[in-house]
Order: C-alpha cells, then structure tokens, then sequence
C-alpha cells in the first residue's frame, strides 16, 4: 500500500477541492430545500398574501426567482470568510491563542494594496487607456505586496507581543492581542491621517472587475456573478490548496505539525519551535493580508477598523467549521456566509416584514450555538480533549 | 544597590508606629491637595491612592475601618460635590469594579472565559429602563414618533425594588446562557458568550418592532431615578456647606447619592465575593478551573456549579446595570458593545485574575487611565500647542506640530500601548492571586 | 530593577504633566470645549467636528481677544460612548474657564451629557445631532444649528412625492440618526400614499447583497438611505451595480465629496441621486466654499459631514460670548449670560446659514434644501445643483 510521493502530493491538491464542491453543493441544496419548503408551508398564509401585494408575485415564485443570486452572494460572501478564518485557525492550531490582532493585520493588507493600486492610478498605470490584462497584473502585485507587509507584521507582533508570553496563563496573550490591536488600529490611522489627512480609502476604479457575467437567465430573472466576486472565490481555492499542500506535503508543514501537537517533544525532535512559530504567523498573516486586499477589492472602501466584523465573523466560521482544521475553516465560512445571506434575504419575507435583514448576525450566532450544543468540536474538529 | 534600600525602606515603613503615621499624611495630605486645588487630577490620584496605602500597611483593623469609612462617608462627598467630576469618576470605578468583580467570579474562579459580559449589564439596564420609564405606553409607537406627554408606569421609587429585581432577572439570563454552554470549554466558550454579548446588544437595538420594547437605537430616556427627599438636601447643607463652601443643590447631591448607592452595592459584592471564594462552592469552583475531569471524579457537581458561577456573575453585572440606567436617566444600546466587554475583561487580567484586591485595582486603574490621565494629558498636549511653548535642545515650537498629530485624538493607542507592556513584565496582573503565583511558577516549567 | 525604576520614573513625568495641565489658568482665558469621538470607528466624523471648531477658533476669535482674552480649544473624546461623554461632561463643567461647549455627534451621547450641562448651566451648540429629543427637554442651555429628525424626513417624503414616487424601499443605517429619519420618513410617505416596499435596518457596512435582492424583486422607484455616506456609497454601487435604475435620497449625512469617491457613476445612472439638507451648498451660501478652501489648506483633507456646522457652532459660541462680555463691561461673562446670549441672537449669518433660537434651542423657520448630484467626479460635489427649497418652522412648544 505504499503510495508515491507525487500521488501523495496530487491527491493533497485535489482533495480540498473536492472538499469544496462537497461544502458549496450541499450547503447550497440543504438551505435551498429549507427556504423552497417553508414557502410550500406559507404559500396560501397571510405571509403569502403579503408578497403577494408587496411584490406582486407568489411567494414560492418570489423565493425560487431570488434563490441562484441569493446562493451566488452567499458563496462570495463565504469565500470571503473562509480566507479569514484561514489565518485564524492557522495560529490556533499551533499556540491555541485567538489573535485578536488577526483583524488588523488584515486591515494592514488593505491598507497596503489599496494605497499602491491608488499609486499605480496617479501613474497612469491602471485605468483608463491601459489594457485590461495590465490590470490584472497590478492587482495581482498589489495583492503580493499587501501579503508581504500583511505576513511581515505578523511575524513582528509574535515576536514583540506574544512571544514574551509564552507560558503564561491562557488569557495574558489574548490580552496582549487586544492590546496589539488597539495599537495597530490607531498606528494605521496615524500613519494614514499624516500622509493623507483622511484614514479610509477608496479602491480605485480601474480594469473590469465590476463587470457582470451572465450565467443564466430563469424566469425573466439574470443570474450573474461579477467579476470581482469570481476573483476572490478562485483566489481563497487558491489560499486554501496552497495552504494544504504546505501543511499536508512538505517538511515544513510537517515540522508545524508537530510543533502544534507537541511542542517540547518536537523540539527534542530537533525542530526549531520559535522559526516555527514565525513561520505560521508569517503564513496566517500573509493569507490574511491577501484576504484584506481582496475584501478591498470586493467592498471598495477600507479604514483601520475594517477588520473588526469581518475578523469576528471569520472567527465564528473558524469555530463553527472546528477550529484549527482547515477545511473546517472553510466549511464554517461557507456555511456561515450562506446562512447570513439567506437570512438576510428572506427573513423580512417570512416574518412579514417584522424581523428583516438586521437580525442576520443575531440568526448567525444561533445557529453557532446551536451547532456547538450539538458537536461541541464544530463540524470537522476532532473529539480531542482540550489541553490546557 | 537600590533593592536593598527601597526593600529596607519598606520594611521600616511596616513597623512600629510608621503604618498609621504614613497612612494618615497621605490621607491627609491628598485630602488638603484636593481641597486646596479642587481641579487638579495628580491630587486627585494621590487622594484615591492613599486608599492603597491605607490596604497595604499593616495597621489595626478597626483603624482601616474607621479611616476608610472616614473618606468614603465625609472627605469624598465634599470633595466631590466641589467637582462633580471626581465623583463621577468614582461611581464609574464602582461601576467597572462590581463588573469586573463579577466577570472575575466566571474567568477567575470558576475559569470559564466570558466575552460577552456586557450582556448582563445591558439585561440590568434595560429592565429598570424599561419599567421606570413611559416606554411601557411607547410600546405601539415607532420610535421616535410617540407623542410627549405619555404617564410614567411606575414611581421612582420603585427602583429599590428593581435592584433586586434586575439581580434576579440577570442571574437567570445567565443560567440560560449556561445551560447550553455546559459542554463547551475554553475558546469554544469564549466564542459562544461572545455571540450572545452580540445578540443581546442587536436586540436592544433591533427590539423597536414589531413592539417598540427597548426604542432601538435611539435609546429610553427619560429613565426615572429614587426620590431624594428635601430634608437630606438639608441636611447636607446643614452639615457641609461651611466646609464646601456653598450650597449645594439637589441635582449635584444626587450625584452623591448616586455615590453612595453604588458604595453600598459594591460592598456587599466584594463581601459576597470574598465568602464565596473561600466557601466549598468557592474550593469547587477552583477544581473545576484547574481540572474538570478531576474535579467531576471527586464528586464535584459540575453543572450546579458552572451554573453558579454563571448566576453570581451576571447579578453583579445585572445590579450595576440598573443602578447606572437610574444614574444616567438613559440608556442606549451604545454602552454595551463588545468593546465594552473587553474593557471590563483587561481590567480583570490586568488586575490579577482571580485576586479580589487584584481586580478591584484593574478596574480603579482603567478607569483612571481611561477617563482621567490619558484625557487629560490628551488636554495638556493640545494646550501646549495652542501656547508659545517650545521644546528646549531640539528647538521644535509645538504649534507647529502637524494637526494630524494631535494627542487627543490616540489615547486608544496608548492604551494598547499600556496593555502590551504589562502584560509582558507583570503577566500574572498587578496584584496576582496567591493561588495563580504558585500556579504560575509550576505552569512556565510543565510548558508544552 | 532598572525595568522597575524606568517605570517609576515615566509614571512621575506622566504624573507631573498630568498636574501642570491643571495648575496655573491665566486670568483672563476663556476656554471652548469640544466634545466628539476622536477615537474609534466614528472618528472620522468625529476629528472633524472638532477640527471645523478649531478652524473657527483660530480664524474668529479677534474680537475676544482685543478684548483681552484668550481663548483656547479644549478637545475632549467621547468615543461615541455614553459613559466617558457624562465623565467628560463632568469634567467640562467642572473647568470654569469653559464658558461653552461644541457637541455631540452621537444623540445617544448628547442626550445623558446635556443633563450635566444643563445642571451647571453651560450652553452647548449641537453640529450634528438631530433626534427630536435633544431639545424637546427644553433646556436653554441646549441648542443645535442641524435640523431635526422629524422635519427632515418629512422634507424627503415630500420631495419624493413631488417627482412621482410610487413605491420606496427605506434602509437606515441602526443608528439614532439613521433610524430616525427613516422612521420619519416612512410615516410621512405613508401619509402621502406611497407604498413602503421595504423597511430594514443593517449595521453591515461592506455586504448589502440580501438587501438589494428584495430591492431589485420590489421594483421600487426609490431608495431612501437614513444614515451616513460611508455606508450609503458602498450600497448606491453595489445596488447599480446590481442593476436598480431608480433613484436614490439620503439626509444630510451623504453630504460628502466622498460619497461620489465611492460611489462614482451610480450617483448619476438611473434616477441619480438627491440628499436634502440644512447647509446649502457652496453656490448658495458663498463662505462654504471659502471653509472648504480653508479647511483643506489646514488639515489637508476634505471636510465630512457636521464640519461646516462645527466651524458654525463655534463661531455661535465666540459671538455669544463676546456679546456677554461686552454686556459685562469687558469682563468674563458667567455661563448663564453667554447661554442667554446664544438664544438672543438673531440671524446670526454663519456658513451654511443664518441662526435664530427658538425657545427650545431649534433653529426658527429652517431652510431645507434638496440637493441633486451632478457628476461623478469628486471634484465637482461643490457644483451640486439645489432642486428644491422648503422653509419649515420645527414644532416648538
């Protein structure tokens, strides 16, 4: 039963791809099913007549015209999740710590990204007569920049502010965290109000991101996907296939891996525990950096607390999914960007109105709850004891 | 060279006659700075540390008693009523120690990470909120557009009975937080409470529809306070106005009352606190921290006493609520957001999780550091650039200080600043708990 | 012990500075406060509240001090947060120099803050805050120069129903300000028979996706945002983006160049976009163009929302105290005179327009404007054309 490497190491590609179909399909089939059956139940209610006369359409229409765009957002929005919470469960399956300052260095790659695309604009380098590939190019630069100082930032918090640390009771990291992130937040608006007087910043307009692709047309309805939202789903499959392949196939994923299950014992082993260390900050804050870029990317504007609600609902997904798994990352981000579109979406059609959009997070933390009653470990964590 | 000094120093301080001399100057002399300069912060501070001292040095009990209830009951009612301020700033540390105190009793003792407390605050708040308000008649209105002249549903007075009340109502939110997180350890638990800190703030501010219970963002308001009745404002007077100097009104002595109330509450948690912590409940609560399996193998019962745990900290924070929605006379959905419960959290580590003393000084320091020195040395920096003042050797006139540097406007990152530091010189918080600095020697060698 | 030492000693240049900020007043300084969040996620607003009263500080305050006063600025951060507002109040009214007061941006924060100001009688001006609430308590030290929440929203309703709006989809933003346009909004849009295709509420800031999916299925003619341009922009672009082709209304909290950063051509697509306000802008009212100007030289950025009506509550503030003290034979005024003379103002000729109190600290007969954005370009906010004028007189009691 020996199996090559290079089988080894194509299967470990494959395999959280796979993963990934599996997730968005039945997380996709499952939501769909529930919101089509409750329809089916309310259709001839007082709920039905009041679609009925608000939106001029049956409620099942109403419900199956929205469905593919509502999946469609839910996706992005999950994808978007997930490669947050990547960084996340990155740093926790090793020190079992929430960096809190995870939202920050996220922020940091933004801020990183979007100030060089604004760059690259003054320039004349993107935008306007330039050619759309040249786009393509700068985004892609300005995405491995942010990763850089994103990962660089990183590696310098661990080292200054938790390092010191180790071995301390569980909550003085968590808040030293906080701490580092109360700093790095108003160090980024300093930085950013001296240079520029104003701390947002607006991603540019430039290439054919807000472009819309067609998919297909159901019931006068067009479903389409934009462009940009493309962009950052290949992106996180890229993050996350890349971060697999690290972790499953090569010495230094293994060497983390160690490092993570048994720290003094791999460090008899002969492995370097604190190059270690660097070197999972450094991979979650590169993977959060490129996260910040793309949410630029996504949502146009940034300041230095954008990655406040981003980072808490990414770390909701890392626990939902079971946290310090990878694919339980990902897995939570789908299912939480899902369920907090659909909820947004249909809630104020079900409850007529009475309880809309704004209750979308109190619905995603439900069901967080829920989920942890039930499997403590969230959906793809191990049953394993807790250490400390 | 300097250890040896300042350790004989303090020995000699602990010695003979020495504890109560130096305890009395420093009473005395901050109670005379206040008095002398009733604006000045550094008086201030030497005034509320002299309370430190009066902790520290060994003195006859019923002298700590005496002195302390000395300056709570006559030197800080003056002082404060000559500048609302201090008491303000008073009633907030008696506010974030019952909070921090009670969090304390969930993370400290019974190791449960909470982050989501602010939650049973709100709960206090907004029963009392709701009850000593008109929002009982504002039910059917959208908020904002309730006609003005609505009845209130019930008299002032029955605020003494909400205290009570709100402590009940909160202990029973938290048991119903409880009961679901039973299973849960550690991050997964701090995840959880932190969801509900979360849906308890997004129902305040979204429970405006389809019943207009809590007037969503825009806040209840106004909330009733307790009656003061004339003849204590008289008295007051009767007593103090020499001393202060003029008469006072009702609405300054209210902040006094106000004081007190919260002076009163918070000596009966830290009564209650210090009990509980050496009772059984209090023993079980430590096994449960350090060891759940052993613990439950000994016979603890683990659900009764997560559950506990759970009550007793949210009634702390449940009665604070209800007192501060009466001080305040409003209350809106803004005062219990999550930062709100990372606050009252970093008071307690930066305290000293577990110690009482430890924690009761995390919260006095945060809220000092928060509401006094950052603010006002936020104050003396933008006042030096409006001056002529000039920085010696390198010559820099402060006016022309780049508008984007102004002090005021980062005091968050000095308190990151702050937190970071601490945490990595005295990690075990300021005043460790006895258990935790034996703890913490065993933890660094068994590291994994 | 060196670590130790060093800290003993940073704690006693901490403590020594923190006490010779409080010794040492001279005679005649007269000292401002401002009081808005400096730090935190509405800072942004925030900072330029208190810068917009620093600029009418620095350029206004001649005529106190030929008197022979000095006046000052005494910034305080509120963090949006009601306690440490109280605890500054406090702290404002326990400072006699302070003889006026430029604040909140929170109504939430303004709201408990007042009742310390009220009791030591210090006068505020509001830039920002527009809850009915603020002053229907009636106290003369309370005064705003914004428009309230419930004559707005009207304004809006009213607009809409003149250019044929059947239907309307009403978002606000979950703050005190958002909401309560909105709400005011929807009642009176009902009154007037549009029907209300939508009301919701959403703290999201990035993803409005679920929401423009009940708004593209409702077909509505109109989308009303109660809340603040940061938030509005990300939705007018998404919502274009998306396909909505109707028109978009907001209250004065779109008034931001940045609006048309964010948004950019969704702004004009479709039916465009209308936001009502108080503060004309520059092509009626010639001295916003001059703050602008004024504004960006000094702290090298456009001013937000509220700024233009800080730089006027603070110009309130000097006038009044000036008036008190000539009235008090050149000498500083007490607090209750500089309170009466803010109400006894008339037609005080500010920025964004001319001030009268009314008995509650309203404005009199307020001119609302309609105002319609004509280009994408950021640059050219300060061409947006008036489309609509209403002078409406608050309720008053």
């Amino acid at each position: 039963m020996q199996r090559s490497l290079r089988t080894f190491q194509i299967e470990e590609v494959l395999r959280p791809l796979g993963q990934m179909l599996v997730f968005s399909l039945a997380s996709s089939i499952i939501l769909s099913l529930f919101v089509i059956l409750l329809a089916f139940l309310f259709q001839n209610t007082a709920i039905g007549a009041d679609v009925t006369r608000r939106f001029g359409v049956s409620l099942m229409n109403y419900t199956l015209l929205n469905l593919p765009q509502v999946l469609m957002d839910g996706l992005t929005l999950g994808f978007v999740y997930a490669a947050i919470a990547l960084g996340y469960t990155m740093v926790y399956g090793v020190l079992e710590f929430i960096n809190f300052a995870h939202s920050e260095i996220f922020a940091i790659g933004a801020f990183v990204g979007v100030e060089l695309l604004i760059a690259f604009q003054a320039y004349g380098l993107i935008g306007g007569q330039n050619s759309l590939l040249s786009a393509y190019w700068w985004l892609l630069i300005a995405l491995l920049a942010g990763m850089l100082v994103a990962g660089t930032m990183a590696v310098l918090v661990e080292r200054i502010a938790y390092r010191p640390l180790r071995g301390a009771p569980r909550l003085v990291p968590l808040i030293s965290a906080i701490g580092v992130s109360f700093f790095l937040q108003d160090a980024i608006r300093l930085i950013e109000s001296v240079t520029t007087g104003q701390f947002h910043r607006i991603m540019p307009t430039f290439g054919n991101f807000d472009n819309r692709i067609p998919l297909f047309t159901i019931g006068g309805n067009t479903v389409d996907i934009q462009i940009k939202s493309l962009i950052v789903m290949v992106a996180a499959i890229i993050m996350l296939v890349g971060l697999n392949y690290l972790v499953n196939a090569t010495k230094v994923g293994k060497a983390i891996r160690a490092v993570a299950q048994d720290r003094p014992t791999a460090s008899l082993m002969g492995i370097d525990v604190n190059r270690i260390i660097s070197m999972t900050f450094l991979i979650g804050g590169t993977l959060g950096g490129a996260a910040g870029v793309l949410y630029a990317l996504k949502f146009t504007r940034i300041d230095p607390f954008v990655g406040f609600f981003p980072g808490l609902k990414a770390f909701t997904a890392a626990v939902l999914g079971g946290i310090g798994n990878l694919t339980g990352a990902l897995l939570g981000g789908i299912v939480l960007g899902m369920l907090e579109t659909f909820a947004g979406t249909y809630m104020s059609i079900f409850t007529m109105g009475v309880a809309g959009a704004e209750y979308k997070d109190i619905f995603a933390f439900g069901i967080l709850i829920l989920v942890l009653i039930f499997r403590p470990q969230g959906l793809m964590g191990e049953n394993v004891s807790q250490k400390a | 060279m300097s250890r040896i000094s300042l350790s004989n120093l303090l020995q000699m301080a602990q010695q003979g006659r020495w504890p109560y001399i130096l305890t009395l100057a420093h009473v005395l002399l901050g109670a005379l700075l206040v008095y002398i300069s009733p604006r000045s912060n550094i008086a201030f501070l030497l005034l509320i540390s002299s309370l430190g001292t009066l902790y520290v040095l060994k003195t006859d009990n019923r002298f700590k008693i005496v002195l302390g209830l000395f300056i709570a009951l006559v030197v800080m009612p003056i002082v404060g009523v000559r500048n609302i301020f201090y008491l303000e700033i008073i009633f907030q540390i008696s506010v974030f120690v019952a909070l921090a105190l009670g969090l304390n009793i969930v993370v400290g003792f019974a190791g449960l990470l909470n982050l989501g407390y602010v939650a049973f605050y709100a709960v206090g708040a907004y029963l009392w909120a709701f009850f000593g308000s008109q929002q009982y008649y504002v039910l059917p209105f959208a908020p904002g557009t309730q006609p003005t002249d609505l009845p209130f549903l019930l008299p002032g007075d029955a605020f003494y009975l909400f205290l009570l009340l709100a402590i009940i109502v909160a202990a029973i939110t938290g048991i119903l937080l409880g009961l679901p997180v039973l299973r849960l350890r550690g991050d997964y638990l701090a995840i959880v409470t932190l969801g509900f800190g979360e849906v308890i703030r997004q129902l305040a501010n979204n429970l405006d529809k389809p019943l207009n219970f809590t007037n969503g963002p825009q806040g209840i308001t106004p909330i009733q306070r307790p009656t003061l009745p004339q003849f204590a404002v008289d008295a007051f007077n009767k007593v103090f106005q020499d001393i202060v100097g003029r008469p006072v009104e009702t609405a300054t002595l209210y902040n006094v009352m106000f004081y007190l109330l919260a002076l009163i509450v918070i000596l009966v948690i830290i009564i209650v606190t210090i009990r509980l912590e050496d009772s059984k409940i209090g023993r079980a609560w430590t096994a449960i921290r350090e060891d759940e399996t052993a613990a439950v193998a000994m016979g603890v019962p683990l659900v009764r006493l997560k559950l506990t745990a759970f009550a007793v900290g949210a009634s702390f924070a449940g009665v604070m609520g209800a007192l501060m929605a009466a001080s305040r006379t409003f209350v809106s959905p803004e005062s219990f957001s999550f930062m709100q419960s990372i606050g009252v959290l970093s008071m307690v580590i930066l305290g000293g999780v577990g110690s009482i003393p430890g924690v009761i000084l995390g919260a006095a320091t945060v809220t000092i550091l928060n509401l006094q020195v950052l603010q006002g040395l936020s104050l003396y920096l933008s006042q030096l650039r409006q001056s002529d003042a000039v920085i010696p050797i390198i010559n820099f006139a402060w006016r022309d200080l780049s508008t984007q540097l102004d002090p005021a406007k980062y005091q968050r990152l000095l308190f990151g600043i702050i937190l970071i530091i601490m945490m990595i010189f005295r990690p075990a918080g300021i005043i460790p708990a006895q258990r935790r600095q034996r703890e913490l020697a065993s933890e660094t060698s068994d590291d994994k | 012990m060196s670590k130790r030492l060093m800290f003993v000693v940073a704690l006693f240049v901490l403590a020594s500075l923190v006490l010779a900020a409080c010794g040492g007043q001279q005679a005649k300084t007269i000292k401002i406060a401002t009081q808005s969040p400096l730090s935190g996620g509405q800072s942004s607003l925030g900072v330029d509240i208190k810068n917009g009263a620093q600029l009418a500080l620095e350029q206004l305050s001649g005529p106190l001090t030929e008197l022979g006063f000095k006046v000052e600025l005494a910034p305080y951060d509120d963090q949006a947060n009601p306690d440490t507002g109280v605890a500054n109040a406090k702290q404002i009214v326990s400072d006699p120099a302070i003889l006026c007061g430029v604040g909140h941006l929170n109504s939430g924060v303004m709201i408990p803050s007042s009742e310390e100001y009220h009791n030591a009688g210090l006068a505020f001006v509001s830039p920002a805050n527009t809850n009915p609430k603020v002053t229907d308590r009636g106290y003369l030290e309370v005064n705003r120069i914004v428009g309230r929440d419930d004559v707005q929203g009207v304004v809006g309703a009213e607009y809409a129903n003149s250019i044929g709006v059947k239907s309307v989809f009403i978002i606000h933003d979950k703050t005190a300000y958002g909401q309560g346009v909105a709400e005011f909004f929807k009642k009176r849009a009902e009154e007037l028979g549009m029907t209300v295709a939508g009301f919701e509420g959403t703290e999201e800031k990035a993803n409005f996706d679920p929401i423009i999916t009940s708004i593209l299925a409702a077909n509505v003619d109109m989308v009303y945002f109660g809340g603040i341009y940061d938030q509005a922009g990300v939705l007018f672009k998404q919502a274009r983006e998306k396909g909505f082709m109707g028109t978009f209304m907001g209250p004065d909290g779109m008034d931001s160049s940045t609006l048309a950063e964010i948004a950019g051509e969704a702004l004009v697509q479709g039916g465009g976009m209308v936001y009502s306000s108080v503060s004309g802008p520059a092509s009626v009212y010639p001295g916003t163009a001059k703050f602008i100007a004024d504004f960006k030289a000094k702290f090298g950025a456009e001013p937000q929302p509220f700024a233009a009506q800080a730089y006027d509550a603070m110009a309130i503030c000097l006038k009044a105290i000036e008036n008190a003290a000539k009235a008090n034979n050149n000498q500083t005024p007490t607090r209750q005179q500089v309170a009466q003379a803010i109400r006894d103002l008339k037609d005080f000729p500010g920025i964004t327009g001319t001030y009268t109190f009314n008995n509650i600290g309203d404005i009199t007969s307020a001119k609302y404007f309609v105002i319609k954005v004509v280009s994408a370009d950021k640059t050219k906010w300060g061409e947006n054309e008036v489309i609509q004028t209403l002078d409406i007189a608050p309720p008053s009691k």
